[in-house]
């Protein structure tokens, strides 16, 4: 049993790979919910995602057109849900959940000709540094472009959404649709674009699992991280910062207690199962109490239809 | 009035009419707990339904059915349109199947890996995928230089404890200083947990990896990281070309074949059936060549000898981890004792989930 430094740096850099699809899917999620709009979809955005990257990698064979792909694909779904939700006014909690039971059903059509083979090597950056730095090296090299992406795009959305106009214009558009209407805002197309944002993530998300994570097309491969990954986005209330915090706990804790049991910690092992849940819950609300701020970040309208008064 | 009457004659004729049709149209129903293309579990059982299709009859699936109260939903929507023979294809389904089967008593059903037949209605079968095991833990205990054989368990199931048991048992005959660790990942199909687990234990230092869950991703991970493994109730062979030194493959194509053909001609009768490497319930695939063709003609020395009945699985003596005796010297385990396994031998590590 091995427990140097460089151990601990291999095992945070397989933690960080981990929490990818959920950093990911959360960050899209939180600028859709942040505009009001409840888009239970996430695990169906994902998996189609993951098969749109999946197939266009074996019938493109270029990397790029399946990333750039697989964000398009979970856009396009997501317009379904934009035109439903938004145009024709349908109860958003419904739609979202048929989104996800359309994009799983929908995933394993495509899908079909595409089980059994094995993908493709996705570049990996910086391997030479990983191997030759320790402890850091493992933690901040050898890792896919998606990945560095992922853990910036909780500070670029929380600049975004504090900082810029089109942050500001959002957000008002989630706590109050009605007075930014009355503003000259386009609430309808605010919220449309947060959607069609949303889904890319999402597809990206999806992507991430069927070509770098386990490098494969396989039915409902996205395990239901779709749905931890609207739990977090609650549970962070909606702060994005605490969305990449609550993510590495989820998926630290996942693979620390894999390992714990691989050791052979005598603890019980439905314990150590259900702890990532427990843990990501706890501390989420623990560093989450302060309710002023809750008040500040919680979108006011979140799942609300607006009807525009003409 | 003479019109209602014709009317009447003409709906029961009707009706008459398709109930004979409905005789003609012996139907198989499948229900299994993964998708069809996981490649590995169900995958297999599909292989078998399609070969059911082949001979000449009709077959429906439902895939991806939690165990539990949804299985049992299923079941029972089989059964009520017109399936004659459904085939439960997972442990879980187990108490479902029984219920199911008790409301339907024309109806016959077969449950996989199970052993309750609380009707009569009810046949459980199975294969003696520790056999596989047994094979497996020979080429392990021969082939690992850490002496740490990696292990990917489901559920804390006597089927699942009887192939770690088989496993250790033939490593260590081979090896005395192995050492089995554990993973169990609480579910029987998720790729990334798979993945995960596979990389724990390899980060733990197993430098072979074996796996009771039904998705790929394990064996791909110990090709990446440059361990060996073993494929899963297909042959996984393409997906870690390099790693795989054989799978253990379910083959149920012969035995739905045969019960279908027997419930549509009306010679179906209560039965439970454990079928092994004799009779091709469990079979292997190729055998990797990388682990040197000495090693090769010893696990198919083996191999054949565990089919004629030469060799025994769980020969004596077998003590458990406290180091009571199971199984004396000189007997073998009996097949009630297997079926009902739930402590580890020695040599395993950490204590089942309870």
């Amino acid at each position: 049993m091995s427990f140097d430094l460089n151990f601990i740096g291999i095992l945070i850099g397989a933690i960080m790979a981990s929490s990818v699809p959920l950093i990911l899917a959360a960050s899209g999620e939180l600028i859709t919910e942040r505009s009001g709009v409840l888009n239970l979809g996430v695990e169906g955005m994902m998996i189609i995602g993951a098969i749109s990257g999946f197939a266009l990698m074996i019938i493109t064979d270029n990397l790029f057109f399946a990333v750039i792909g697989s964000m398009l694909s979970g856009l396009i779904i997501s317009i379904i849900f934009g035109i439903l939700t938004q145009s024709l006014l349908t109860n958003h909690v419904a739609t979202g959940l048929a989104l996800t039971i359309f994009g799983i059903g929908m995933s394993a059509m495509i899908g079909k000709n595409f089980v059994g083979i094995p993908g493709k090597e996705f570049p990996l950056l910086f391997v030479n540094l990983k191997e030759n730095i320790p402890f850091f090296g493992p933690i901040l090299f050898g890792h896919s472009i998606i990945l560095y992406f992922a853990f910036l795009l909780p500070f670029i959305t929380n600049y975004f959404l504090k900082k810029t106009k089109i942050g500001l214009i959002i957000r008002a558009v989630g706590d109050s649709p009605t007075s930014a209407s009355n503003q000259g805002i386009n609430v309808i197309l605010v919220r449309y674009s947060c959607i069609l944002y949303g889904g890319a993530m999402c597809g990206l998300a999806g992507a991430y699992l069927s070509l770098i994570y386990t490098p494969q097309w396989i039915e409902n491969m996205t395990g239901g991280r779709g749905w931890i990954a609207l739990a977090l986005v609650v549970f962070a209330t909606w702060s994005p910062i605490k969305v990449l915090i609550g993510a590495l706990i989820f998926g630290g804790i996942t693979i620390l207690q894999l390992h714990m049991q691989a050791i052979g910690f005598r603890i019980p092992v439905q314990l150590l199962s259900a702890l990532p849940y427990i843990m990501t819950i706890i501390v989420l609300v623990i560093i989450s109490r302060d309710s002023r701020k809750i008040k500040l970040n919680t979108p006011t309208s979140l799942g609300q239809i607006f009807y525009k008064e003409k | 009035m003479y019109k209602y009457f014709l009317r009447y004659i003409i709906s029961v004729l009707f009706l008459l009419g398709l109930s004979v049709q409905a005789n003609a149209d012996f139907k198989v129903g499948f229900v299994y707990v993964g998708p069809t293309g996981d490649h590995g579990w169900t995958y297999q059982h599909d292989e078998g339904r399609k070969a059911v299709e082949a001979a000449g009859i009709k077959t429906t699936y439902v895939e991806s059915v939690p165990e539990g109260a949804d299985a049992e939903r299923v079941i029972r929507q089989l059964a009520q349109s017109g399936h004659d023979l459904i085939f439960t294809t997972s442990f879980g389904y187990m108490d479902p199947t029984n219920k199911v089967a008790k409301d339907f008593p024309n109806v016959k059903f077969e449950h996989a890996t199970g052993y309750k037949r609380e009707h009569s209605n009810v046949s459980t079968y199975s294969a003696r995928f520790y056999e596989g095991r047994t094979l497996l833990g020979h080429m392990a205990g021969k082939m690992t230089k850490t002496n740490v054989i990696g292990y990917i368990a489901s559920f804390p199931i006597p089927e699942v404890i009887r192939g770690i048991n088989a496993m250790t048992l033939a490593a260590q005959k081979v090896n005395p200083d192995i050492k089995t660790k554990i993973v169990w990942v609480f579910t029987w199909y998720d790729p990334g947990k798979e993945s995960e687990a596979a990389q724990a234990l390899i980060d733990q230092g197993a430098d072979i990896i074996m796996q009771h869950t039904d998705s790929t991703a394990p064996v791909q991970v110990a090709e990446k990281a440059g361990v060996w493994s073993f494929g899963q109730a297909s042959d996984m062979q393409r997906f870690a070309p390099k790693s795989i030194l054989t799978s253990i493959i379910d083959d149920w194509a012969p035995y739905y074949v045969e019960r279908s053909i027997a419930a549509r001609d009306g010679t179906w009768k209560q039965q439970d059936t454990w079928h092994g490497l004799k009779e091709g319930m469990v079979a292997m695939a190729p055998y990797n060549s990388a682990m040197g063709s000495d090693l090769v003609k010893e696990v198919e020395q083996l191999q054949k000898d565990l089919a004629s009945g030469k060799t025994h699985s769980f020969t004596g003596p077998i003590y458990d981890q406290k180091g009571n005796i199971l199984v004396a010297e000189g007997s073998v385990a009996d097949d009630g004792m297997l079926a009902g396994m739930n402590v580890y031998v020695k040599g395993v590590e950490g204590d089942i989930p309870q």
